[in-house]
């Protein structure tokens, strides 16, 4: 319990520091001091808050959504972009943007989150033509899979003249975030806590389909609430801010490292730390190149694939 | 003539091969045994050299292993492996056909298509000569590389449980044929068994190794008593005479 | 057997590729033939390059690592090698890169490649990994790893320096940067007298270390000597046309499905064919008849990609 208090402070310490962090002065002074003026608290109001209240909603979410895939595959390295999920949402916007492009946000997503939750299942459909399950061939298929839908999507998208949206899409960038156009991560983040209620159930299911039966689980359902859950979810982040990688594959895989598999123990840190990690990317991102900015999905491909590759080789014994 | 001196090999803290020195005659069957993890395969793998030894030396006829030319020594000792896995689509004539690379540099003469030919004859193999090696059970593909090393020509034969994946039949077959290279051709053979009963039938001489060391050699009417066998396997085998050879029986 | 049937095999894939080189030079050419053949001339020429190069390279690699599903560009290779670009522009500036001019940035980016790669893959292949998936799923995150970091590293380049860098990054046969044609050219030919004499070893290097070792090959400075030329041939392919994940597996698997062999002699010329009509056949119909520009690279990793998820399935059925 104290480590969360502490986990829960560092969270709070960064995400005080973005809150400040920016081109525009946005200061103690500027804010209540004798030069205060309504500008900076017009930009806190309106960018910097939102802003990082995405970051922590995104962070968080998308951290539990890949703790529920690697539960649900029982596979340590899946998670959205490692299973043509998040590939799946962007083609599921692209075509709702193709089709009717004068549809809310809010019904995007949800289109999005179904072709999300078709690429899932088809990666899962695919899985089980695996006859050995060889813990390391499950992410191959996954990245592959996503590899080929995001192939699809860029054809698409070529075709119609959109692949500068599409980037937007599938690299995650905080930038953008204003009030008024990050609050669908409010949804994912009501979805975490659906997931925190039901982590026991993910628990079980995590050992298994006999295992789930014999407890007297319906292993079926606890299958589909969890990937409804990850499909609107990895839906909601891509939409507002586009993919974040590997996020939801390290952040769990550290996590799990120290303090086991039980859901319901993890989970909290889990989230807060996929929230912290995000930020800590953001605000170096907003600090390498100051005044420009350096996008999260960059910053976390870099960060995310080194901790991917390092949790890798640190396992070769055990897996080889 | 093989020369083992002091030859040791160690992964981190474990020694696999703890200094062990060996001199194996020329012509006649040498078989290797001892329990798992024993040392036998590194050992031979050291003689081979497919892994380099962390300290000794390794003399083949006067050869140094670990400095000769490695095309010059593929023509003196040939070396077969247990897991033998090929990626390429070969055919079994293919793969014997490989057992000339160190004569023809992949161009085989007249001569060296004699020489495959006879190998494939030798491991009755005839019929499957232009099958694939993926379409052969794991019993005929031992078969298909045991004929690619008998190709090869070499004075010196080393094979590492070349009786794995055989049948009784296929084994005796395998065990006989070596007996016969050994008689008519002259060569050298040296072999890791699992088998002491086909250790006893057939070598010359029986090395027997355990945790990295030689702790028995000699003939196998020296070897296969009880008590050297209790030593080296530590369980009770008794040993009976079965038309003059010695065989041991550990089953109850 | 197999004989017999790959003289016909190759001869008709011959025939296919010198038709579409035809129809590539001529199909919808309008106006002074002085001028479209110099101009397509080069554009063939430099897709002849390519092909060769990532037929010969995706061949050869995946005889050293035995196997048939890895190649350079899924191990990484070609993001080390856009990494390595873009991290000379980073240090020396886009100025730098005018100045010096691009064959001899060219030759310092090989140069640095092949060090970096031989270190790099060297340890990857050093046969500690025993597992393959492994192998594969290191390699793949090395790539994404290279990718993102060049991404990185791009963006802390001045934005205006930035826009020299980034059209490079994106496959295309239709943007080849013709101006390295001749070093290229000179590349592969230096390669490829390399590899003549290391002709006869590659199938036996193909049966494993153990039986190649056995069979009297020096093994390790074969391995040595191939991973180089192979670095050297992505450096190539990469520089004239950027990244092509996938079109190197296509190419070799196809090449082993229609010769149905494992001879090199065979093998690599039917991928060099195989390569040269898929890149030339290919483009030409995409460009000329449905005017798509870039679409090809993406049409070949769609393919590709299936392809790869359809082997790692049947190898782990079998």
């Amino acid at each position: 319990m104290k480590g969360l208090v502490a986990a829960a402070l560092l969270l709070a310490v960064l995400a005080l520091t973005s809150v400040f962090v920016g081109v525009g002065d946005v200061s103690f002074g500027t804010l209540f001091g004798q030069e205060a003026s309504g500008q900076a608290q017009q930009l806190l109001l309106v960018s910097r808050i939102p802003r990082t209240l995405a970051i922590v909603l995104a962070g968080m979410s998308m951290a539990v959504a890949g703790m529920i895939m690697q539960m649900l595959t029982r596979n340590r390295f899946v998670e959205p972009s490692t299973a043509g999920t998040a590939e799946s949402a962007s083609l599921g916007i692209l075509a709702v943007t193709l089709l009717a492009p004068e549809l809310p946000v809010f019904v995007k997503m949800l289109v999005a989150s179904v072709f999300a939750l078709a690429g899932t299942a088809l990666f899962l459909r695919i899985l089980r033509a695996v006859p050995l399950r060889s813990i390391l061939i499950v992410p191959l298929i996954g990245i592959m899979l996503g590899g080929v839908i995001s192939a699809i999507t860029t054809f698409i998208a070529y075709r119609f003249d959109l692949l500068q949206s599409l980037n937007a899409w599938m690299t995650g960038d905080f930038s953008g975030v204003l009030r008024g156009r990050y609050e669908l991560l409010w949804l994912s983040f009501a979805l975490t806590v659906v997931a925190y209620t039901a982590a026991h159930r993910f628990t079980v299911a995590g050992m298994g389909e006999d295992f789930t039966t014999n407890l007297g689980l319906n292993y079926k359902a606890v299958l589909r609430l969890g990937l409804v859950i990850v499909s609107l979810v990895t839906a909601a982040v891509v939409v507002t801010v586009g993919m974040i990688p590997f996020l939801g594959l390290i952040v769990p895989n550290v996590v799990s490292m120290v303090m086991g598999d039980n859901m319901r123990r993890s989970l909290p840190w889990v989230a807060l730390l996929g929230a912290a990690l995000v930020l800590a990317c953001d605000i170096a991102g907003r600090l390498i190149r100051y005044p420009y900015e350096i996008p999260i999905g960059t910053t976390m491909g870099v960060v995310g694939s080194a901790l991917f590759l390092y949790l890798l080789l640190r396992k070769r014994r055990q897996l080889g | 003539m093989i020369e083992i001196s002091k030859v040791t090999k160690a992964y981190g803290e474990a020694v696999v091969v703890n200094d062990v020195s060996l001199s194996l005659p020329a012509r006649g069957i040498t078989s290797i045994i001892g329990p798992n993890g024993a040392g036998k395969s590194t050992l031979l793998s050291m003689v081979s050299r497919l892994m380099p030894m962390d300290r000794g030396r390794v003399m083949v006829d006067g050869l140094d292993v670990a400095t000769t030319p490695g095309d010059v020594l593929a023509r003196r000792l040939s070396i077969l492996r247990q897991d033998n896995s090929v990626s390429s689509r070969l055919t079994v004539r293919d793969l014997v056909t490989f057992g000339r690379y160190p004569y023809s540099k992949g161009r085989p003469t007249v001569e060296d298509r004699g020489h495959v030919e006879q190998a494939i004859a030798y491991l009755g193999l005839e019929k499957l000569a232009d099958r694939f090696l993926d379409e052969l059970s794991g019993g005929q593909r031992q078969r298909a590389f045991v004929a690619m090393v008998l190709c090869q020509d070499t004075d010196y034969v080393l094979l590492d449980e070349p009786l794995n994946n055989l049948d009784m039949k296929h084994a005796v077959t395998m065990m006989k044929l070596l007996r016969r290279a050994v008689d008519e051709l002259g060569k050298t053979v040296v072999l890791v068994l699992h088998d002491i009963n086909f250790a006893s039938c057939y070598s010359d001489h029986i090395v027997a190794m355990k945790d990295g060391k030689v702790v028995h050699q000699g003939a196998p009417d020296v070897l296969v008593r009880p008590d050297v066998l209790k030593d080296i396997y530590d369980l009770d085998i008794a040993v009976e005479e079965v038309g003059g050879r010695r065989i041991g029986i550990y089953y109850f | 057997m197999a004989r017999s049937r790959a003289i016909p095999v190759l001869v008709l894939l011959g025939l296919l590729a010198v038709a579409s080189m035809v129809a590539f030079m001529t199909v919808g050419a309008r106006g002074r033939w002085d001028f479209i053949l110099p101009f397509r001339g080069a554009k063939l020429a430099a897709m002849l390059l390519v092909a060769y190069s990532i037929a010969v390279s995706t061949v050869l690699f995946q005889t050293i690592t035995n196997n048939r599903i890895l190649t350079p560009s899924i191990m990484g290779f070609d993001a080390l090698y856009m990494l390595i670009q873009t991290v000379v522009v980073f240090f020396f500036g886009a100025a730098q890169f005018a100045i010096a001019g691009p064959n001899i940035m060219f030759l310092a980016e090989v140069v640095v490649m092949v060090t970096f790669s031989g270190l790099l893959y060297r340890w990857l292949l050093s046969g500690e990994m025993r597992s393959l998936h492994l192998l594969m799923l290191v390699g793949i995150v090395f790539g994404v790893f290279f990718r993102s970091l060049s991404g990185l590293m791009q963006r802390m380049i001045d934005p205006n320096e930035f826009v020299t860098l980034q059209d490079r990054f994106f496959a295309s046969f239709n943007t080849i940067h013709t101006e390295l044609l001749l070093l290229a050219f000179a590349a592969v030919l230096a390669v490829t007298a390399v590899g003549w004499r290391l002709l006869h070893t590659f199938d036996v290097l193909a049966l494993g270390r153990e039986n190649a070792i056995n069979l009297g090959v020096a093994h390790k400075r074969a391995i040595t000597i191939i991973l180089v030329l192979v670095t050297i041939l992505v450096s190539v392919s990469t520089a004239l046309v950027g990244p092509v994940t996938f079109f190197g597996l296509l190419v070799a698997n196809l090449a082993y499905q229609v010769t149905g062999t494992s001879k090199h002699t065979v093998v690599l010329p039917a991928a060099i064919l195989l390569a040269v009509i898929c890149l030339v056949a290919g483009q030409m119909v995409l460009e000329r008849i449905f005017a798509f520009n870039t679409a090809l690279s993406v049409i070949i990793e769609f393919l590709g990609g299936i392809t790869f998820i359809v082997l790692l399935l049947r190898r782990s059925v079998r």
